[in-house]
């Protein structure tokens, strides 16, 4: 697998905006992992999550610069930010199996939010990489439906800063 | 100011941003624009079709450096205006296009004449907009000239419903622009300056490979003192031609695929490329992992993705073409212009040994080369060349010499047949005074002539020279090269009688069909100033272009002409 890279997008919220992001990557050809968008604390504004391959990385970002409503893009550092993923999990859980997959979930903190009479579905919150290791192991009882989120990141708060200003 | 129209609105934003033509065909969406449109002092042309009202807003601004404008309708009117929006984005045409949409309530439900006019021109534009309120357009506008004509200039598009253009407004001047995502570099990199001097200073064999970007902004003057200072050779792109003056010694002119010999190989024996305002494009470099081997490169551009999409850059310098070469003079400083005597051997033997050639017998047919030699030699190149797509363009760019910037107007990026009629007739519309003659293919000529409907009936007196083979020269040059001479679909058989086309569409008609009657049609036409001139020269059909590199191969491996086949 090639290296990821997460960029956090923010862009004025108009309409099209993500349009225009989606046709820019499209056009380009550029392999995109996951896109995710929401609004952010400013007003006006929206951020988006872009997981793309590195190879791709400077053109992705100079390209989606052109785009006039794209305001600031910035690379986030795989170990100084914190990376999100929410997924919703359906799995083959009937009566006799339920206990041993109830105590795999409860190792990765996943949420039962719907318990029917042959399935149980389960709500996974946290980095990629434990979503990816929950489903390694939940996997094997077989799946019945999944659906995950794009990842959304944030930069951690830079700590070195804040030592500077109390000294 | 008294409450008005969001059309009215419109028309007094035109106005305000200095609008003086705007190009365009009326039809029901757009209908509220054209009523107030007459009480303008801005003029309307009428073209006959969207995709010439869109290429006329092109010539225009190639001619006169201002941003072009052009109207349509919705649905077809606007979806004809594709092929300009996308032109101009490849070739950084400023444009401002207005189309008409229907009513917002209807805005989705496939009403008459509706086409997703945003979504389809997003690609081919440089930004779009869809106005859904009427106190958005004297904003709306003054961003999209802001838009269009900064940075690296391109097309914009605005969309406005039929509902907003009637509704109830007070026009009133736009206020400060608010745009947090577009801040255009335009000044460079000091430091990276420095080290691009240092690199020239250092080079033996450097080229300055500039394009379009210089005619942007405006730098000729600065592009020739530093040649003169560095002493370095100049290569242009098809775009930029006239960049610099054909007629300085050091301009060896344009490069690549059908470029002269002597251009194209010093970027390949190049020890040093200072790119400016260039893109690197694959009709320039051929192959590119075998294109300017030698070569460290300093790329100077204002739109930063150009740096490093094709070939990464040893200086990579983010700026307006004209501000770097006034800071690469600046930090040149004093210095001694270097010896390139050696260089300089090199490349004038190689311009003794490979001249552009063709042979024009006596007797024989007319040479495509020839005509444009004699309307050079006649107008003594002062006339603004307008050309479509093919052989005649390539053979257009070779055989003029270019003194001056924006008097070379062609779709090079999209390669757009049948640019050349309507922006011969946008050009003209801008530049009244000057002599606006296009050199035009047969094949070209045929998918936009109706434009010298609008030429005629607007008094806008350009000259048009159809190059006529009788067939799409240029296909026909790479079947007969690369698909054994199987002419397929490329022969346009006996063709039209163009002097009685002209002559219906209220133009002049002149023919040559001899070599010796090419000097006395031409030289009439230049005599005739108030009607449109169509002169027809009937020419040898299987005249190749050379020198060609083959698309995609080593611009080391050039074809001189049909001898080295
Ligand atoms: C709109 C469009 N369609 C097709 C082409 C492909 N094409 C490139 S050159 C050419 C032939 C041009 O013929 P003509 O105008 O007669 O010029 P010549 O090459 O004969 O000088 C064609 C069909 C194009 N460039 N543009």
């Amino acid at each position: 697998m090639t290296e990821q890279h997460t960029l956090s997008v923010l862009v004025e919220d108009k309409p099209g905006v993500l349009a225009r992001v989606a046709s820019t990557l499209a056009r380009r050809g550029f392999n995109i992992h996951s896109l995710a968008v929401g609004p952010t604390a400013e007003a006006g504004m929206s951020k988006m999550t872009v997981v793309v391959n590195a190879p791709e990385l400077e053109q992705v970002k100079k390209q989606l610069h052109k785009l006039i409503n794209v305001v600031k893009i910035t690379e986030l550092d795989q170990h100084f930010a914190i990376e999100r993923e929410i997924m919703l999990v359906r799995v083959n859980a009937p009566p006799g199996k339920r206990g041993e997959i109830l105590e795999v979930a409860s190792i990765f903190k996943a949420t039962a939010v719907d318990v029917a009479a042959n399935s149980i579905t389960f709500q996974v919150t946290g980095q990629p990489a434990k979503i990816n290791d929950f489903l390694d192991l939940i996997r094997p009882y077989g799946m019945m439906d999944l659906v995950k989120s794009g990842r959304i990141a944030l930069a951690r708060e830079p700590k070195a800063r804040k030592l500077k200003a109390t000294g | 100011m008294s409450e008005t129209t969001g059309a009215h609105a419109l028309i007094k934003s035109l106005e305000h941003e200095g609008v003086e033509v705007a190009f365009g065909v009326p039809g029901g969406a757009i209908l509220p624009v054209y009523d107030p449109l007459l009480d303008s002092p801005i003029r309307h042309v009428l073209a006959r079709h969207e995709q010439g009202a869109g290429h006329m807003a092109q010539g225009y601004a190639w001619a006169t450096g201002k941003v072009g404008v052009t109207i349509a309708t919705s649905g077809p009117g606007a979806t004809n205006l594709v092929t300009p929006l996308a032109d101009a984005l490849m070739d950084s045409v400023p444009l401002v296009a207005v189309t008409g949409q229907v009513p917002t309530y209807a805005v989705g439900n496939d009403a008459f004449q509706e086409a997703y006019t945003t979504g389809i021109t997003l690609p081919a534009t440089k930004h779009n907009y869809f106005v859904t309120d009427v106190e958005e357009i004297s904003s709306v506008v003054h961003e999209a000239f802001h838009i269009a004509s900064s940075g690296r200039p391109g097309p914009v598009l605005i969309d406005i419903p039929k509902d907003v253009l009637n509704a109830r407004t007070v026009w009133s001047e736009p206020g400060e622009l608010h745009l947090p995502g577009y801040k255009p570099t335009t000044k460079p990199h000091p430091r990276r300056i420095a080290e691009a001097a240092e690199m020239i200073a250092a080079a033996e064999r450097p080229v300055l490979y500039v394009g379009g970007g210089i005619i942007k902004a405006e730098a000729t003057e600065q592009l020739t003192a530093l040649a003169e200072a560095t002493g370095a050779p100049v290569v242009t792109t098809l775009m930029g031609r006239g960049a610099m003056s054909d007629h300085h010694p050091n301009v060896l002119g344009m490069s690549g695929m059908h470029g002269v010999y002597t251009a194209t190989s010093a970027m390949q024996k190049a020890d040093l490329l200072v790119a400016i305002g260039v893109r690197f494009d694959d009709r320039v470099t051929g192959d590119p992992e075998a294109f300017a081997p030698f070569a460290k490169v300093i790329h100077a551009d204002i739109d930063p993705a150009e740096i490093g999409k094709v070939r990464e850059p040893e200086v990579p310098i983010v700026g307006d073409a004209r501000q770097v070469l006034v800071g690469l003079l600046e930090a040149w400083g004093e210095r001694e212009t270097p010896n390139l005597d050696k260089w300089w051997t090199t490349l004038r033997n190689w311009q003794e040994d490979y001249p552009l050639r063709y042979d024009q017998q006596d007797d024989g047919p007319i040479k495509p080369q020839y005509v444009i030699e004699q309307i050079y030699e006649a107008t003594g190149g002062d006339a603004t060349v307008v050309a479509g797509v093919g052989q005649h363009q390539m053979w257009a760019s070779q055989f003029w010499k270019f003194d001056d910037p924006r008097r070379w107007i062609n779709s090079g990026g999209l390669g757009t047949m049948g640019f050349a009629v309507p922006a011969a007739v946008g050009a003209k519309v801008g530049t009244p005074d000057e002599l606006v003659y296009a050199i035009d293919g047969d094949g070209c000529f045929q998918m936009t002539f109706q434009e010298m409907i609008t030429a005629a009936e607007e008094n806008v007196p350009v000259k048009v020279a159809v190059i006529n083979n009788r067939a799409y020269g240029m296909v026909r040059q790479w079947q007969r090269l690369f698909y054994n001479e199987r002419f397929s679909a490329s022969d346009l058989g006996s063709g039209i009688d163009y002097v009685k086309l002209a002559e219906g569409m209220g133009c002049v008609g002149l023919r040559a069909e001899k070599p010796e009657e090419v000097a006395d049609v031409v030289s009439r036409s230049l005599e005739i100033n108030d009607r449109p001139v169509i002169t027809e020269f009937v020419v040898d059909r299987d005249e190749m272009v050379f020198p060609m590199v083959p698309a995609g191969g080593s611009n080391d491996i050039i074809i001189n002409g049909p001898e080295d086949l």
